[in-house]
């Protein structure tokens, strides 16, 4: 396009430099004799959401789960390459697993409180990290619940059983527990795909507000949800990164062939 | 059966009505033109008539857009292919306005004005004619080098316009008392002229469409 005068418009797709959480460099990981990730690099960046989506077994959730060596719960996994967070290999046998839990917290696709009361359900993990002063606890319970979005609802019910929550509220019910070992990353894993579309909503929302504070990763589904929640959206497809953008570039002019298909619903 | 299936045929419906109004819009510019020089003023009124069904054409194509963008959410170039046949029906449309706006100066003339219409009028039709064709030719394949082609002929429909003014101008000075007629001949010029306009958004849509990104062909 020589002679033609490009326009360009000031989008967001120019983010604050952000620093990175994570770098991935040429990670390998085999579940047995299957290559489940194939040479991913990829880096993770402070408070910003970044999505990864796929179609089912393109290893996006093997992924989050390397992030926090969750993955390693699998018997016959063994990887290559390096994970680093906040510049130290996570993959080295050096650095403990504790540790790196204490920095990096978890939410499931299904809700999944312990069959305990809304208050020891946040307090459970603080206490193993060895915090016993009530008012230290009391303190933790509430700014969790509040950072969670769900303070309101539940603050004259601490004491009773989170099962008595509905759906929606025991997912950010999850969410207050990660967040009350103060945790510098979230990840999440599908964190809505059980909810109807009132408490996704709700959870989408309280992303957006946690991205402050948290680096957040979220795979998903729902590529809608990537597109309206995250600043970068990695494409993966049979193990492999395929495309990795600015979430505006990603879903208007994907670069790969297959990440159009993908994102326009013609894989496959 | 591939994926998104009917969602394909409903974008190629929508780009065919596109495509349908362009054709429309052509013929109303080709009668309107017609009326002028042969003083026909029935044909006049027939274009003007006309029009409303390339209104209804237009509001058809935004109303099956906006039901397939909620439909279907689309995004990248499904999205582009829809906001493009958006924005091509709202250029299409007011093209179509412009040949009524110039049977409207053919009734103004009437049938026995004893004018002599500007041979110009029908060389700057022409080019619109050329535009026309390439842009629906463009439009069908995104091709944007034909695209690119549109904003060159429309600088020389604009020099034409410039020119046959200059020379209206003369002609009202030395025939005063014809000076109404002559305004009518140069209204219509201009409206031709609109058609090159038009089309060179068009020809922008169409490279936004390819590349998503703007480009301004007026530059």
């Amino acid at each position: 396009m020589d002679f033609v005068a490009k326009v360009t418009i000031n989008q967001t797709n120019e983010l604050n430099k952000a620093e990175v959480v994570y770098d991935t460099e040429d990670l390998n990981l085999w579940y047995g004799n299957k290559h489940a990730l194939k040479n991913i690099n990829l880096p993770i960046y402070e408070k910003e959401v970044t999505a990864i989506i796929g179609p089912s077994g393109c290893g996006k959730s093997t992924y989050l789960k390397t992030l926090n060596r969750m993955v390693e719960l699998v018997p016959n996994v063994h990887t290559s390459g390096v994970i680093k967070y906040r510049d130290r290999n996570i993959l080295d046998k050096s650095f403990k697993v504790e540790e790196l839990r204490t920095k990096v917290g978890m939410v499931f696709q299904k809700p999944n409180p312990f069959p305990k009361s809304i208050y020891d359900n946040i307090t459970y993990g603080p206490k193993i990290h060895g915090i016993r002063n009530k008012k230290i606890l009391d303190e933790i319970v509430e700014k969790s619940l509040r950072g969670a979005a769900i303070w309101d609802e539940v603050k004259d019910r601490l004491k009773e059983n989170a099962y008595g929550l509905s759906g929606g509220q025991q997912q950010r019910l999850c969410i207050a527990r990660a967040l009350a070992i103060e945790p510098d990353v979230i990840l999440m894993d599908e964190p809505t795909s059980a909810l109807d579309p009132k408490s996704t909503l709700k959870v989408e929302e309280l992303i957006q507000d946690l991205k402050n504070d948290y680096s957040i990763v979220i795979v998903t589904h729902n590529m809608q949800q990537a597109a309206r929640i995250s600043d970068r959206t990695a494409f993966m497809l049979n193990g492999e990164l395929i495309e990795f953008k600015h979430t505006n570039t990603l879903f208007s002019t994907p670069e790969d062939k297959r990440t159009e298909d993908y994102i326009t619903g013609r894989f496959g | 059966m591939p994926a998104r299936e009917l969602f394909d045929l409903e974008l190629e419906e929508v780009r065919d009505k596109v495509i349908e109004l362009a054709k429309a819009a052509r013929e109303q510019l080709e009668h309107s033109v017609d009326a002028l020089y042969k003083a026909d003023v029935e044909l006049a009124q027939k274009v003007i008539e006309a029009d409303t069904q390339l209104d209804e054409l237009d509001l058809m194509i935004n109303e099956s857009a906006i039901l397939l963008i909620a439909k279907q959410q689309p995004v990248a170039t499904d999205l582009r292919k829809l906001i493009v046949a958006i924005r091509t029906s709202t250029d299409l449309e007011r093209m179509a306005d412009n040949a009524k706006n110039i049977a409207r100066s053919a009734l103004h003339l009437g049938s026995d004005h004893q004018l002599t219409i500007h041979e110009a009028l029908a060389d700057m039709r022409d080019v619109a004619f050329k535009m026309i064709d390439l842009a629906i030719e463009a439009y069908k394949e995104e091709d944007i080098q034909l695209a690119k082609k549109l904003s060159e002929l429309d600088d020389l429909i604009d020099r034409m316009f410039a020119q046959v003014l200059e020379e209206l101008l003369h002609m009202s000075a030395t025939n005063p008392q014809k000076i109404q007629l002559i305004m009518q001949m140069a209204f219509s010029a201009r409206y031709i002229e609109r058609f090159g306009d038009h089309l060179t958004n068009i020809a922008e849509s169409i490279m936004y469409l390819v590349k998503g990104e703007n480009y301004d062909l007026n530059e």
